[in-house]
């Protein structure tokens, strides 16, 4: 489905504060894949989602989605395959506009867009039952502006309107770091849920260990912009906190010490 | 001349600058970027028209060409700032500079160029303001803001409108949602500057001539229209058409507070310094409200 083809990416170059933030970067992510993803700080995990987004451009290397070579696409063209969720609960939605014209406006991702009425009656139930199931009270409240809504919520809206569309693939960007642990771990519920629901293949960048084990079928972690754990299948879903701490010492060579991934 | 004599024209130049302010409200609430073009665009929409009526043709196509100028003058601030990086208010500078060399080309290398009523057929003048008739200016101005506010109103419920009103509220999210930011801060700027030149047509057709200042502190004038319109009524008139009618009465409250500041004998030299006090005033109220006046927030307690 995603391939990442020999990424590089420098930030700064030829300057004192030069950051390699991803070496020789190589990835196939297949259909119906959760992949999660973790590593320390500068790891790279950020960055890896921003290149496949198109928020930030590759210095060299391919980004490939269903054959087709996506790596000079602007941002919101490569937006008609991608949902993304960001980490900051600001970012996702526009808090000016009322949460059905949040909606609306999500549901024609990658549509071109005419001088038809931006939202019709039959949206608007559609997206009634769809709020009903997140149980967080959105369904009576359409018309509120989603400025006005806590981070736990909006969250939970920018989920809902990066899958409203059904994408190839869905982007979260560490999108619970911002909340409190008991919303984080509601939004994370929902999250699953809809991933369940449509069958999407998943890309959730996340520090928290623990989240990384429980969710998704395969887990990546990053170090100095490589890739130094890929593990799958039964061995995922065997995996804990001391086994992945284990793998990453004998993979990197370094001992494990970023406490906030372990006890985060 | 006592107020009440006055206050037909000061009305009249209310509706105008109304319109004007209309079209500014696109660039600086819609999609939050202050653009300086609009000084130079009001002349050359006012240059163009007369210029066109003086070389004969019909008022009607006078001012849709006006228009279209305008437009163009939208889309060069645009490509400076979407496609030369520059930032959105220097593009606007830099396009307002260059269109003041640009008007007077148009108005024939002479700084005032008047167009009479006697002479050809205008479609408003300020010498029937007082008259109760359908040459009236009121009436004809009452026409158009209505129905320029209907098709905004229109327009920006329509899916192109609500990734343009995205794209100003929120860049990030209108790009994840496949929204094409730059194209839709182009086309508002477009839209935006075109609405002011078409103001700048009638405004000169109103006082029978262009003049190549005519556009000076346009935008400071239309600021305090959006401002004045927003301090009385942000709070009754939620509705995106009541918010435009807002700012068209802001600009006819300006004109008639300025039309009293006149009769109470101020200097007509000092008006601009005075525009720009009050809009200075009520930009900072915003402000001064949230950091001496704000409520308590309740922790814990969810924002409704």
């Amino acid at each position: 489905m995603l391939e990442i083809r020999h990424v590089y990416k420098t930030f700064f170059p030829g300057t004192i504060n030069e950051k390699v933030a991803l070496s020789d970067l190589n990835l196939m992510i297949e259909d119906g894949e959760f992949v999660t993803v973790i590593g320390g700080n500068g790891a790279g995990k950020s960055t890896m989602l921003n290149i496949i987004a198109g928020s930030l451009t590759v210095d060299s290397g391919q980004i490939i989605v269903d054959g087709k070579d996506i790596t000079r696409l602007p941002e919101y063209k490569r937006a008609a395959d991608f949902g993304r969720v960001f980490q900051d609960p600001m970012m996702g939605t526009a808090p000016t506009m009322q949460i059905d014209e949040n909606l609306a406006i999500a549901a024609r991702r990658g549509e071109a867009r005419g001088l038809k009425w931006g939202i019709d009656k039959e949206e608007r139930e559609r997206y009634k039952e769809l709020l009903k199931e997140f149980d967080l009270g959105l369904e009576d409240r359409l018309s509120a502006k989603a400025g006005l809504l806590s981070g736990g919520q909006r969250q939970a809206l920018t989920l809902l309107m990066a899958t409203l569309k059904k994408p190839k693939l869905l982007l979260l960007d560490e999108h619970t770091a911002a909340l409190d642990p008991k919303t984080a771990q509601k939004v994370l519920d929902i999250t699953d849920k809809i991933v369940e629901k449509s069958k999407l293949t998943t890309f959730m960048v996340t520090h928290n260990m623990r989240d990384a084990i429980r969710h998704g079928n395969r887990l990546l972690m990053l170090n100095e912009g490589k890739i130094i754990l890929d593990i799958k299948g039964e061995e995922k879903k065997k995996m804990t906190v001391e086994k992945l701490i284990n793998r990453f010492e004998k993979a990197s060579g370094e001992e494990f010490a970023n406490d906030v991934a372990i006890l985060g | 001349m006592t107020l009440l004599n006055a206050l037909p024209g000061a009305i009249s130049q209310g509706m105008l600058w109304g319109i004007m302010a209309i079209g500014l409200y696109i660039t600086f609430r819609v999609i939050n970027i202050s653009d300086l073009t609009v000084d130079g665009s009001l002349a050359s929409g006012g240059a163009a028209c007369v210029m066109l009526i003086r070389s004969g043709m019909n008022v009607w196509i006078a001012i849709l060409l006006a228009t279209i100028v305008g437009m163009l003058t939208g889309l060069v601030t645009g490509l400076l700032h979407t496609r030369c990086g520059i930032p959105a208010i220097l593009s606007g500078i830099l396009t307002q500079l260059a269109l003041y060399s640009v008007n007077l080309r148009i108005m024939d290398s002479k700084a005032n160029q008047p167009v009479s009523v006697d002479k050809y057929h205008l479609l408003i003048s300020q010498r029937f303001v007082r008259e109760l008739s359908l040459r009236n200016p009121m009436i004809l101005l009452t026409v158009i803001i209505v129905s320029l506010i209907a098709f905004l109103y229109w327009f920006f419920g329509t899916e192109k409108g609500s990734s343009i009103r995205a794209t100003g509220a929120n860049m990030n999210m209108a790009r994840a949602q496949g929204i094409n930011t730059e194209a839709n801060i182009n086309l508002s700027l477009v839209i935006s500057n075109g609405l002011v030149a078409f103001a700048g047509a009638l405004l000169a057709q109103f006082q029978g001539a262009a003049d190549v200042s005519m556009g000076r502190g346009a935008i400071v004038i239309g600021l305090a229209a959006i401002i004045i319109g927003e301090v009385l009524f942000s709070k009754i008139f939620i509705n995106f058409a009541l918010k435009l009618f807002s700012v068209v009465i802001g600009a006819i409250l300006y004109y008639i507070v300025l039309q009293m500041i006149l009769m109470m004998g101020l200097n007509t030299n000092d008006l601009k310094l005075f525009s720009a006090l009050i809009v200075a005033v009520f930009l900072s109220v915003p402000y001064f409200k949230d950091r001496y006046f704000r409520k308590p927030v309740i922790p814990g307690k969810e924002k409704e």
